[in-house]
């Protein structure tokens, strides 16, 4: 064991060239589609706005057009960063419920005999097979006749089920390879049914908990259609209001002020996680 | 009165009968051990004794009080499984204090405890690592102390050292016939390698297919077989076709097609012109030069067909007039290098008349 964790690190000239090929298309990718487009929408925010939108010249009569109006604007109107307060906790309680959700799914799948996992996997992801407009619509006939519609509730339920399936499947992903042998053990030295779950399933399950939180909650804070389809007009979200100054307002500026501050706010949250999921070594 | 008490298990799964009537019992401070081929229904007892499994049929006793309907986790009994099982998210420490921990004990207990378990597996420096950054022999000791730690009646061993590489196995062996004697608790240990169940054992349970097939000490077993299936499976065995001619109070008269009389050690359920097979240990039967005078009871003219060099020890391939095929070792007890004897080369074997043990068809 020891020898072959060493004899990995060792690798040679030979080694290091292939995996620096091998991480080449990804790191590309990231550059070209991310990277990118976050500079040119950094750029874009310190502009003003074309008469009939789009973007003012950068230069004009020998002059540099840029300014930090945008963001003076943002933080200079308290309804901005409520926008933002609201869709970071309509995303967390998104990611918290589709937690309590989807865990005992996932769950019960990864328990379940070997030959029922795939079907049960394939039933998870068959919503994707309908249309996403259409899923949503679904709801405007379910909610409305219970008068449920156009309010925070259906916003947030709407969100829930959509993004279920991002949270049950790499919760199972974890689960399935959990050695069943671990529960007998614990089992075997004196652990009943809950205390096997909190010693033992849920700490090895953390990762898979971090995965799928971040494959919630990102989207949540982005999702324009859902708050617009199912919400009321005092439930609009960030995504909504960047949607707005693109479309409607055709204030490009602020659109991609409001679209670095999303980054930023996501990013530091991330980091922040990663932080506080680091693993540790604790005492006995 | 016995520790554990089995009494009539059976257990089925669908059509295949794992365990078939099985009855033993074991007795305190015993290192016992369940022997057999894979499918033999060695470790579904096991777990049947351990609480994760239940039988169909009998009853099983601890210190005299009936273990059915007590889950695993209440029995006193703990295991240590094959793959170790060790908790990758905790520390050996925090691994070893487990079963204090779900027993509710004080803290300060379980540290004075922690301490003497990790003294007794050697492995006091470790504490504070984790599973993955130890090597195979320290997880094992890991999941032994863990067993221990909060003194179980029963110990249950699941092929503890078939992971392992042969030569740490056999230093592992030696550490668990101290540490049993050391801790004094009751081993109920399973494997599928007889050298391991001589080696470790107070007593061994045979079994085949669900069924019992001998229980004894190591020497009963290894020299008394009861039957052809304990005599294949425990060391290496030569059967030699006979019948019997004569069942006397202190021997047996057999005949052999081809060679004539052989005597044999008594048997008393024997009964004249049954047929059945003599079982022979290779390192029963002496091999000397043609014609050298024997005072050894059985005498049979040979060629050497084959060797087989060990080392220790040569295995040599005899054929008999009759064709039937010996094995019969010779220790290369002599200084220098060894030397063999030639293929074809006419020589005698003899053994003595206990070494011979009659088998039922």
């Amino acid at each position: 064991m020891t020898e072959r964790r060493s004899a990995r690190h060792a690798g040679g000239p030979g080694e290091s060239l292939t995996r620096w090929l091998v991480s080449l298309p990804p790191t590309l990718f990231l550059l070209v589609f991310f990277l990118a487009p976050a500079l040119l929408m950094l750029g874009a925010s310190f502009r003003e706005p074309g008469d009939f939108g789009g973007l003012a010249p950068a230069r004009q009569d020998g002059q540099w057009n840029l300014s930090l109006e945008t963001y003076r604007f943002f933080f200079g109107d308290w309804i901005y960063a409520e926008i933002f307060l609201r869709s970071f906790l309509v995303a967390a309680a998104t990611t918290l419920l589709c937690l309590v959700l989807a865990y005992p799914l996932a769950l019960a799948i990864a328990r379940s005999a070997r030959r029922h996992r795939d079907l049960l996997v394939l039933l998870v992801i068959l919503p994707f097979a309908s249309n996403f407009l259409i899923r949503i619509y679904a709801w405007i006939i379910v909610l409305g006749p219970a008068d449920l519609l156009y309010s925070p509730f259906a916003v947030i339920a709407g969100m829930v089920y959509v993004h279920l399936p991002f949270m049950i499947l790499p919760l199972y992903t974890n689960l399935e390879k959990h050695d069943p042998a671990l529960l007998e053990a614990a089992q075997d030295l004196g652990a009943d049914t809950w205390t096997r779950f909190r010693r033992i399933t849920l700490p090895l399950s953390l990762p898979g908990i971090w995965a799928g939180s971040a494959l919630v909650f990102i989207p949540v804070l982005g999702m324009f259609a859902i708050p617009e389809l199912l919400g009321g007009t005092g439930d609009i979200l960030v995504g909504n209001l960047i949607k707005e100054q693109f479309l409607e307002s055709r204030d490009w500026p602020l659109g991609a002020t409001l679209s670095i501050l999303l980054t930023i706010a996501v990013l530091l949250l991330a980091g922040i996680s990663a932080w506080a999921g680091r693993p540790r070594r604790s005492s006995p | 009165m016995a520790l554990l008490e089995i009494r009539n298990v059976s257990r089925r799964f669908g059509d295949l009968k794992a365990l078939d009537d099985v009855s033993l019992s074991i007795e305190a401070g015993e290192f016992f051990t369940l022997v057999g081929p894979s499918g033999c229904g060695k470790t579904t007892l096991l777990r049947i004794i351990a609480g994760f499994d239940e039988p169909d049929g009998g009853e099983l006793l601890l210190d005299g009080r009936p273990l059915a309907g007590i889950p695993p986790e209440k029995r006193p009994v703990h295991t240590v499984f094959q793959s170790y099982a060790l908790f990758p998210h905790l520390t050996v420490a925090q691994n070893v204090a487990f079963p204090l921990e779900m027993a509710g004990t004080g803290h300060a207990e379980i540290r004075r405890r922690l301490d003497e378990a990790l003294g007794l597996v050697d492995l006091a420096d470790k504490a504070r690592q984790f599973p993955h950054e130890l090597s195979g022999g320290q997880k094992q000791r890991v999941a032994l102390a863990r067993s221990l730690i909060n003194k179980p009646r029963l110990l249950l061993l699941d092929e503890p050292l078939a992971a392992l590489d042969a030569k740490l196995r056999e230093q592992i062996q030696g550490e668990l016939i101290a540490l049993q004697r050391e801790v004094g608790i009751t081993f109920v240990f399973v494997t599928h390698s007889q050298q391991e169940a001589l080696a470790l054992s107070h007593r061994i349970a045979v079994m085949n297919k669900g069924r019992l097939e001998q229980i004894g000490a190591p020497q009963e077993i290894y020299g008394y077989p009861r039957n052809r299936f304990v005599a294949d499976f425990i060391g290496t065995v030569n059967l030699l076709p006979v019948e019997v001619r004569e069942v006397a109070a202190d021997h047996l008269r057999l005949f052999a097609v081809g060679l004539g009389e052989i005597v044999g050690a008594s048997a008393v359920d024997a009964r004249p012109g049954e047929r059945g097979a003599l079982a022979l240990r290779p390192e029963q039967i002496r091999i000397v030069a043609r014609g050298e005078a024997q005072a050894l009871e059985n005498h049979f003219h040979g060629v050497v067909r084959d060797h087989l060099y060990l080392g220790d020890v040569t295995v040599y391939k005899i054929a008999l007039d009759n064709g039937v095929v010996l094995e019969a070792l010779l220790a290369n007890s002599l200084p220098g290098p060894a030397s063999f004897l030639e293929r074809g080369e006419p020589v005698d074997v003899a053994w003595r008349l206990a070494a011979g043990v009659f088998l039922h068809d």
